[in-house]
């Protein structure tokens, strides 16, 4: 019964973790129809700022401001800079181009941050909390990674639901030529929606870290997880990103808890496989938009 | 002074020439009628006219000054509006959100206002609600408001549509085919409506189905091949014989 509930605890912080990578994914391919694979080293980026804040004496909440800031202006900047060009074209631009990004973001990690293994801070304790004395897999940190990708997912549900920026980049993700015609400036929801995106993975990325080793590389594995986890959701959907990161993380953690921890990247392949075969949409699919 | 002129527009995609030195001109509360054969143009100058297509020659001239490359994104300011054949709702957005995506932007605080959800952008946020269900009430389908488009009949969502292009307060509409798709009785209600429209505004009107356009429309240019074939009242264009030859076998009257 404790291993099962310590599974399932650690499945669901992971899933948090995952869903908010996933959910970063989904916000680019709405607006864009890009697979942004350069999320990863996006993300790992910015936690190197964070860490460089860091190790230059300051408080662990400065460099996770400003992370989560510098992945705003990376989006943004990548977005205006990098990605406007192949907007619109055949989709292998895309594809190409973030595979690109991916490749220089790594190569510019490794020189100006060093190819090697740095430790990472953690904010609060990674000692498991003791419930009826008991110790269960959920620490401090644990709780605020689910804390912080709920209250993430809380203002970006309220940002589209409840503003009209909100509303503008909807449209602009539905169909820009009739949001132009009806005034919207779609360039800037774009940037926009890039920018909030790339903050939603830094934020994957520094609950990656936190209290772990990074290195150039240390988000790579991440981009898999995540990518299933929005395709488990159906690449459209926000909620359908949440709910796969979710069951991913737990499905993944009773793999590697019950199974073993070798089979785990395997067996998120096979679950990608599963979806793919029986609901190729995701679980989320909504209907094909009609064109009339 | 005219609400909008086109004068000397000349169109080519590749080699073909789609529209030579068409010119036509709307006047103030003014319901004018673009028609003609399938292929003749019309839906190319209706596109050059909301900015979607630029013309190889000739301008754009609103209200005596000339438009240089128009955008899309430049109708609303300058009191333009243009509904689409396609409709062109968003089917994810509800009914008020669809029609709130066209409420004026002026209005609007910036980015980091409502980023930041400061009492002013809820106050606005109020403002463009209001107003959007007011036209949606003013063409009869308020009680769709929170309804999703693909879960209404045609009809309903050609209003939405409609009243999406009228929540900017446009004082310049452009029309796609706005009959297609509509029953007779349909069609009668929409003549009054868009009669009722020159109040407010001028209109611009592309539209097959005749008995409309002769209803409708105070003055009614005739495009065929690319060019203007013939230009006047209703009664004018009707005993037109370039018209009637344009149009040889099909019914103008």
């Amino acid at each position: 019964m404790q291993q099962f509930l310590n599974t399932a605890l650690t499945g669901l912080t992971l899933g948090m973790v995952y869903a908010a990578f996933a959910l970063a994914l989904v916000l680019i391919w709405r607006s864009t129809r890009i697979v942004n694979f350069a999320q990863a080293p996006m993300a790992m980026t910015t936690t190197f700022v964070a860490l460089v804040v860091i190790d230059a004496g300051f408080s662990y909440w400065l460099g996770f401001v400003a992370a989560l800031l510098s992945g705003l202006v990376l989006g943004a900047v990548l977005e205006r800079v990098v990605v406007r060009p192949v907007e619109g074209k055949a989709e292998i631009n895309a594809v190409i181009l973030t595979l690109g990004l991916f490749i220089v973001l790594h190569g510019l990690a490794a020189v100006v941050f060093g190819n090697r293994y740095r430790s990472f801070p953690a904010p609060f304790g990674l000692e498991g909390l003791s419930v009826g004395g008991t110790t269960i897999a959920l620490n401090g940190f644990g709780i605020f990674t689910i804390v912080s990708v709920l209250l993430v997912m809380a203002l970006l549900v309220a940002l589209f639901r409840f503003t009209d920026v909100g509303l503008r980049m909807r449209a602009s993700a539905f169909n820009q030529e009739v949001a132009r015609l009806l005034g919207v400036k779609v360039g800037s929801m774009l940037t926009l929606g890039w920018a909030l995106a790339s903050l939603v993975g830094s934020l994957a990325g520094l609950l990656i870290a936190g209290g772990s080793l990074v290195h150039p590389s240390y988000m790579d594995s991440v981009v898999v997880f995540g990518f299933v986890a929005a395709v488990l959701g159906g690449l459209d959907s926000p909620l359908g990103a949440v709910v796969g990161g979710l069951v991913l993380g737990l499905s993944l953690s009773f793999v590697s808890g019950y199974v073993g921890s070798q089979l785990v990247a395997l067996a998120a392949l096979v679950i990608l496989m599963l979806v793919l075969t029986l609901r190729p949409g995701g679980l989320f699919a909504q209907a094909p938009e009609r064109r009339v | 002074m005219t609400e909008l002129e086109l004068s000397g527009i000349t169109v080519r995609f590749g080699g073909l020439t789609a529209l030579q030195d068409v010119g036509l001109a709307v006047g103030p509360h003014q319901v004018h009628g673009v028609i003609g054969p399938n292929g003749a143009g019309k839906t190319t100058l209706f596109n050059v006219a909301c900015g979607f297509v630029q013309p190889d020659s000739g301008h754009v001239v609103r209200r005596g000054e000339r438009v240089e490359r128009l955008r899309p994104r430049d109708l609303p300011g300058l009191g333009m509006a243009r509904t689409l054949q396609g409709l062109g709702l968003f089917d994810r957005m509800t009914v008020l959100d669809n029609v709130m995506v066209g409420a004026d932007h002026h209005a609007r605080s910036g980015f980091l206002g409502s980023l930041l959800a400061l009492p002013r952008a809820g106050a606005d946020e109020r403002a463009l609600r209001d107003r959007a269900l007011r036209v949606l009430d003013d063409l009869g389908v308020a009680s769709y408001a929170d309804r999703f488009p693909p879960s209404l009949p045609y009809p309903i969502r050609k209003r939405v549509a409609l009243a999406r292009a009228l929540v900017s307060e446009p004082d310049l509409l452009l029309l796609d085919e706005p009959a297609s798709g509509l029953s007779a009785g349909e069609m009668d209600e929409l003549g009054d409506l868009v009669r009722a429209l020159t109040a407010r505004m001028s209109v611009l009107l592309v539209e097959h189905h005749m008995d409309l356009v002769m209803r409708v429309c105070d003055e009614i240019t005739v495009l065929d091949f690319g060019k203007v074939i013939a230009h006047g009242t209703p009664d004018e264009v009707r005993n037109d014989p370039a018209v009637l030859a344009a149009y040889l076998g099909e019914d103008v009257h």
